[in-house]
Formats: C-alpha cells, structure tokens, sequence
C-alpha cells in the first residue's frame, strides 16, 4: 500500500519541482541584464572548456619564443596582437580563461566549504565555542582581503597555488558571519522550534532544517564571490605575487604588458577587457540569482 | 579586536608554514646565511617567546626593521603613511560627493536615460580591474592627451613644502605655496579618479536602492500631501533615511580602498604604505608587509567606529538608545 502511495506521489512532486524551476528561469529571464549576465558567463564556462582546441597556436600558452612575429598590432592572423616574445595575446587570453575559472572556483569553494560549517556551529551551537568563531571570523574581516592576501603571499612566497591559498584563507569569514546570521534567526523560527520539540538531534536540525534553508543566500553570495576572486588573484598577479609568467593568467599578463605601453597598448588592453567581461557576467548573474532567491538582501 | 589583529599578524609571520629566513635571505643563500637572519628575527625561538617579544615590540612602537631600506619599520610607516591616506581622504570624499547625489537623482528620475546611464556606471565600476582602469586612464588621459601626469605626487621640478602636517596638501597650502599645490593636484587627479570609482560605483548602487525603498513610504506620501516641495522631501526627509545603510556601504568600501591602494599606488608610482607593502613582498621582506596590515587593519577599524558613531548622528533613535 505504501509503495501505491510512493508512486503517486513521487510524479507529482517531480512535476512540482519541474513546475518550480520553471517559474524561477521564468521570473530570472525576465530581467535583461541578468540574461546578458546569463550569456557572458556561458561563453566564459564554454571557451574554458573547449579553449585548448579553438585557439589558433597553442604552443603559446607556456610561452613558446616567435622572435620573427615580436609585438604585432592587431591583425586577421592575430586578433589581438602578439607580445614581446612572438606570442599570440588571443591564445593566451581565450586560455587565460580557464585559469581564471578555476581560480574563481576553488577560492570560492574552499572559502564556503570553510565558512559554512563555522557558520552553522557559531549561530546553532553558540556558547563559547560560537563566540571564539566569530571573535576569530571579525579579526579577518578587519583587515582588506586584499592586504591580508598579500601579507600571506608575502609569508608563503609568490606563485599562483600561494595566491590560491591565500585568498582561499581570507576568503571564508564572509560565509561564516552570512550564514551564523541566517542560522540564529532560523533558530526562532516554529519549524526548527517544532523539530527541537519533537525530539530531533542537533545534527538532524542542521541537516534537514538549518542548511537546506541556508542554501540560497550561499547560492547568491558564492555567484557573486566568483568575480570578486577572479578580479583578486588577477590583482595578485598584476603586483607580481600570483601566477608568473609565462603562465597565462590575466592579470599577470597586464602586469608585464605594462612594460609596453603606451605603442604596445594591446598587450594590456586585451586582458584586461577579459577581466571586465567576465567579472560583469558573473556579477549580473548574481544580481539576477540574488533578486529571485534571496531579494531581502538586494542592495 | 586589536589583540586578534596582533595575533593574526604574528600567525601570519611566525606561524605559517612558509619559512620568511629562507624567503628573505634569497633563492641562493646556503644554510648558514638562513640560520643568522633566524636568529636576527628572532625566529629560532620558541613561539610564545617570539609571541612575547612581538607584542613588546608593537607597544614600544618596534615593528622591525626592513631589509630593503634599511630603516625602522615604523619610521617607513610614518613616511609613507599621510600620502596613503591624502589619497585614499581624496578618492573617498570624491565618491560620497559623486555618488550620493547620482544615486539619489537615479531614483527620483527611474527608469529615465539617466537612470540607465547611472546603472550601467554603477554595474562596470564594481567590474572593472582598477589597476587595469588606471593604466587605462594613464595610456589616454596622460600619454596620449597628455593632460595629466603619469605618476609620482610631484613633478621633478617641484620642491616639496617644508613639513608641518606631513601631508603635501596642507602643507602646500599652509606655506602658501600654489604652485606646489597646483602640482601636487594635477599628480592627484588620475590616482584619486581610478581608487574612487569602484567606490563611487557602489555608494551609488546602494544610495539609489534605499532612495527607491525610502520614497515609497507613507511620511513621504504625506510631506508631499501638505505641500513640502519635492527638493526638500527628497533632500530633508528621504536622503537621510537612506543614508543609514549608505554609510554601512561607505565604511566597507574605505576597507576596500585601503586594500586597493596597494594597486592603485603601483599603478601610479604613488609613494604611500601600498607601494611599500607591494615593494616589500615582491623582495620577501616580511617585516615591512606585517606592519602595513596592522596599519591598515587599524584604520579600517577606526573608519568603523566612525561609521558607528555617524549612525547615532543620522538616526536619532539609535542616539537615544546608546544614551538610555
């Protein structure tokens, strides 16, 4: 009988679901600068998927040496110039893409996989442990990431996976203090004081009522972190203490381009737009995401 | 909160397990040359003991000594410190003077062009790169236009004022000297205008938010019903409700610029503790990195309290209840 029951109701939740998704990609499609949003980041995930085999040579990803093709304009056979030692700036941009992908990811995840569990044991928890947290989680925030990065880089020596490390290190104290908040003010709330009552163990709290409940404004603040740990790592990278060359990332790009400017102006000026575009995409797709799932926190 | 920024200053340098010797004494130092810049730290010492020694040294104004320069730690700090915060005053004030009324204008004028206009600026100006925008501005506006300088707080023609405030502005204007002033304007405009905009962008973003929010309440509705002119509730009643969280985003974004001075002095070959720091990682010498975050870590602690105090000021039911 209860199987009976199971598959009858398991189709209508599914179209529930289904019917839920729907309106939320309905109400996001609505607004067009998430869209564009929508659209930038797309061609941003497809190019550092498929980067390696559309661009025109890449053997200059780790700085092959062309000295016969040194520091071209812009041109049909390259889009976007060549640099001081004959490689081609639009093959190292278009891969300089999955590196800045990968940077945004990892900081951000090894940030929230930090964050959220402190999060949740220093707002359901509390007592001195909670409080020890987020004593700890504002000593961070007091300090400009930027400048707490670099005084890691500083101590750990230069290199793209210290940047990495760094800016993971200073990047979670922001998930702590969203989701303590999240959680001490879901604490109040009937459903958790009901489960409490009927006996559930902390952990069950947290796994079936606390974190599901949790998961959109980490959703929000995770899209909109992407872009501000991309724009980061390349910021480490232009002062010299991210990835070196010839490792295509984009900031460090700009940074030795420098050198060029102002007849060589493309060396820097590529990149550069790359950041921009990349950073507005995920930018407007977590205004979009924040105005469905989280719109109290608009700002 | 200065006791756990002392500490994570000290984790930082003494705890991690990057080893800050081997990385001062250089790629080719032997064994021997590590082991005697060890000891100079202090390093070969238990980590209480170095804990101790640090937070003696922080009190007694000891924040070491930096192997580039050669100098105290401190006297560096002091140095280089009023040109950082002549510009990061500047870029601050220029994006509260700039932003707020845009922001304002924004709302009151939605969904006109220039709305629009305000937004897609407000949307770039968080995205964009500033370190990039600045040699942007320094490729066009100096080099190309030659409008401006490219970089320094002087020409090398111009003799800095004789100190009193150790700041340039003051103290060109205090000894009356224009020409100096002018100068050190003109060297201003491109550094303030790069370090402002991502400022500006968000001040912006928020003030127009809360306009949009505060317009649509009911004491709004009513001052318009008895007459009040549409300057005065918007400027009297509405901006100073909106302000409140204005100036949350105002104090989180002076953190940011002290953060992105180290970019924007870079950038500009401005000579304040951002280009220390930037000078002294890139050389490995610690010392010199801690004392900056400490610097800045206060700073933006004190800029806090100020926002804090500046509630009370605008909203009187927080005044009232600090005093009950």
């Amino acid at each position: 009988m209860s199987a009976r029951v199971l598959s009858l109701e398991q189709p209508a939740e599914r179209t529930g679901a289904t019917r839920e998704i729907r309106r939320y990609a309905r109400a996001y499609a609505r607004s067009a600068a998430s869209m564009a949003g929508l659209v930038i980041v797309a061609v941003f995930v497809l190019v550092s998927a498929i980067g390696p085999w559309i661009v025109p040579y890449p053997e200059d990803a780790r700085g092959a040496v062309h000295l016969d093709r040194k520091l071209q304009p812009p041109s049909t056979t390259h889009w976007f110039g060549t640099d001081e030692v004959g490689n081609d700036v639009y093959t190292r941009v278009i891969l300089g893409a999955r590196v800045s992908l990968q940077i945004g990811l990892i900081i951000t995840v090894v940030a929230a996989v930090l964050g959220v569990p402190l999060g949740i044991v220093a707002g359901h928890v509390g007592g001195r442990l909670g409080e020890t947290i987020m004593r700890v989680t504002d000593v961070f925030l007091s300090v400009p990431a930027l400048v707490l990065a670099l005084a890691v880089v500083g101590a750990l020596g230069p290199g793209i996976l210290n940047a990495m490390i760094a800016l993971s290190l200073v990047w979670w104290p922001g998930y702590v203090r969203l989701v303590q908040a999240k959680t001490l003010a879901l604490g109040q709330e009937t459903f958790v004081e009901a489960a409490r009552a009927s006996g559930s163990g902390r952990l069950r709290i947290v796994l079936v009522h606390l974190l599901p409940n949790c998961v959109s404004p980490i959703v929000v603040k995770a899209s909109m972190d992407m872009g501000a740990a991309i724009l980061a790592a390349a910021s480490l990278g232009f002062i010299g203490l991210g990835a070196q060359p010839p490792y295509p990332e984009w900031g460090a790009m700009i940074s030795h381009g420098r050198n060029y400017l102002p007849t060589w102006w493309w060396y820097s000026a590529f990149p550069g737009l790359a950041i921009y575009f990349t950073v507005l995409g995920l930018n407007l797709v977590g205004d979009g995401l924040r105005d469905l799932l989280d719109p109290k926190s608009r700002g | 909160m200065l006791f756990g920024l002392l500490c994570l200053t000290f984790a930082i340098s003494h705890v991690m397990p990057g080893d800050p010797a081997r990385l001062a004494a250089g790629p080719d130092a032997n064994e021997s040359m590590v082991e005697t810049l060890r000891a100079r730290y202090g390093l070969d010492r238990p980590l209480g003991v170095q804990f101790v020694r640090y937070l003696g040294g922080v009190v007694t104004g000891d924040l070491g000594q930096s192997l580039r320069s050669r100098n105290a730690v401190l006297d560096d700090l002091v140095r280089y410190f009023p040109n950082t915060f002549e510009l990061v005053t500047l870029a601050l004030l220029l994006a509260v003077v700039v932003g707020v009324p845009l922001g304002m204008l924004s709302a009151v004028y939605q969904n006109t062009w220039i709305d629009h206009v305000t937004r897609v600026v407000s949307v770039s100006g968080v995205a964009l790169p500033a370190f990039w925008l600045g040699l942007m501005l320094q490729l066009l506006v100096g080099l190309y236009l030659g409008w401006l300088p490219l970089g320094g707080r002087l020409g090398l023609t111009a003799t800095p004022p004789a100190p009193i405030t150790h700041l340039l502005f003051v103290d060109a204007l205090l000894r009356g000297e224009w020409r100096t002033f002018a100068d050190a304007v003109a060297h201003a405009v491109l550094p303030v205008v790069t370090l402002c905009f991502p400022a500006l962008a968000s001040i912006m973003r928020v003030n127009r938010a809360e306009m949009l929010e505060t317009l649509r309440q009911d004491y709004i509705v009513t001052a318009r019903a008895q007459g009040f002119s549409g300057f005065r509730v918007v400027t009297r009643y509405a901006l100073r409700n909106a302000m409140i969280p204005t100036f949350t985003m105002i104090g989180l974004r002076y953190g940011w610029m002290l953060g992105g001075t180290v970019l924007i002095e870079t950038v500009f070959d401005w000579p304040g503790i951002g280009l220390y720091a930037v000078n002294a990682a890139v050389s490995s010498d610690f010392q010199p990195i801690m004392g900056v975050t400490l610097v800045i870590g206060l700073n933006f602690m004190l800029a806090n309290l100020l926002v804090d105090l500046a509630y009370g000021w605008l909203d009187p039911r927080i005044r009232r209840a600090s005093v009950a």
